[in-house]
């Protein structure tokens, strides 16, 4: 063996920055860092604008690290699903081992440093949301419930509950309706996803509800989920974070998600297989719009409070 | 002339490392800039030496 040997198969699947980048879900990463920001703005205490922006960032870097630990967990059933085979991990360019020890190391790293930058609830918070996500989620619900998404989705749902602690240093009632509000926005957000990539959730035997329970039965808790997080969402239009902005953004995008919902559950499998899906991957998409806009508008109001617009 | 052969190896890495660097030195200016924040408003302020009972 002489010094300048290696073996030359192996580097064209060596990692690049960018798939450790892509550990940490940064599409994820964009909701988490919106509505962390939206609940640190909303709050009634102005923080200092480094702070704010390290608080975010630290709040993302956990949210991060809990994605780099799920794909870690999760790398058996990624390699089985069509949405998931070209992750780091499965495609073979991360060890498992490292994805495990970028996840934990992030993990101390963001939580330590929130609690250093704003106060030690904030830094709790973090630290069980990752603790949510990575083992009541990712190791327990996900592959035993088909509720694992109801569940589950508490974890995408407390950034901005994070941000709220962050700023001020406690939980009000506004932070739980924020929470709230992404809590119940997510089972029909993924059961619409689901209704159109059952094949990959087959596949990897994730008990997901399309799978245990059947596709009716997915169509009419759409349905219900969407009617119940309609009424929180107008709901909260009446409420310190409300206000007239957010509350014309809420009926309308409220009207539009219901009348998705109803559509959904209308339709049976012929007709749906007939456009390719087209009205749930209409409503999936509707759904990202709707979560954006309403934080958006409760960021509208949070700021035209502050101006003494109204 | 460079004694060892570029390879494509080092090319590939030269990203990976490049991005580590540029983590780095994102965490010094984090750490400087939070460090900067907290003591000129007061954050980092240490408590009040109290006298001991015997004036010392």
């Amino acid at each position: 063996m002489s010094d300048t040997s290696f073996d030359s198969r192996t580097y064209e699947t060596d990692a690049q920055f960018g798939d450790y980048y892509a550990l940490l879900k940064p599409r994820v990463m964009t909701l988490v860092v919106f509505t962390a920001l939206v609940g640190l703005l909303a709050a009634p205490v102005a923080v200092h604008p480094f702070v704010a922006f390290c608080a975010v960032l630290f709040i993302a870097v956990g949210g991060g690290a809990s994605g780099a630990l799920n794909m870690w967990y999760d790398s058996d059933i990624d390699a089985l699903m069509r949405r998931t085979a070209k992750r780091p991990i499965p495609a073979g360019r991360v060890a498992r081992e490292e994805a495990l020890g970028l996840g934990l190391a992030l993990s101390g790293f963001a939580v330590v440093f929130l609690g250093l930058a704003t106060n030690w609830l904030a830094a709790a918070l973090l630290a069980f949301t990752i603790f949510f996500y990575v083992v009541v989620y990712t190791m327990w619900l996900k592959r035993s419930t088909p509720q694992n998404i109801v569940i589950g989705g508490a974890a995408g749902a407390f950034p901005p509950m994070i941000g709220w602690a962050a700023a001020t240093g406690s939980i009000g009632i506004e932070a739980v309706l924020m929470f709230a509000l992404t809590f119940m926005w997510t089972p029909p957000h993924f059961w619409a996803l689901a209704l159109f990539v059952r094949q990959d959730y087959d596949n990897a035997t994730v008990p997901m509800l399309t799978v245990t329970h059947g596709r009716r039965v997915t169509r009419v808790h759409i349905l219900v989920y969407t009617a119940l997080l309609a009424a929180l969402a107008v709901g909260t239009g009446f409420t310190a974070i409300g206000g007239p902005v957010y509350l014309a953004v809420a009926l309308v995008l409220n009207a539009l998600f219901l009348r998705g919902a109803v559509q959904i559950w209308r339709r049976d499998e012929v007709a749906a297989e007939g456009d390719n899906f087209a009205v749930e991957k209409k409503f999936f998409k509707l759904s990202l719009l709707y979560l954006f806009a309403h934080f958006g508008a409760i960021l509208v109001e949070a700021a035209a409070g502050r101006l003494g617009a109204w | 002339m460079s004694l060892s052969k570029q390879h494509e190896l080092h090319r590939r890495r030269r990203g990976r490392n490049i991005g580590v660097g540029l983590s780095l030195a994102a965490l010094i200016v984090i750490v400087l800039g939070l460090t900067v924040v907290k003591v000129t408003r007061g954050g980092l302020e240490l408590q009040p030496a109290t006298e001991s009972s015997d004036g010392i």
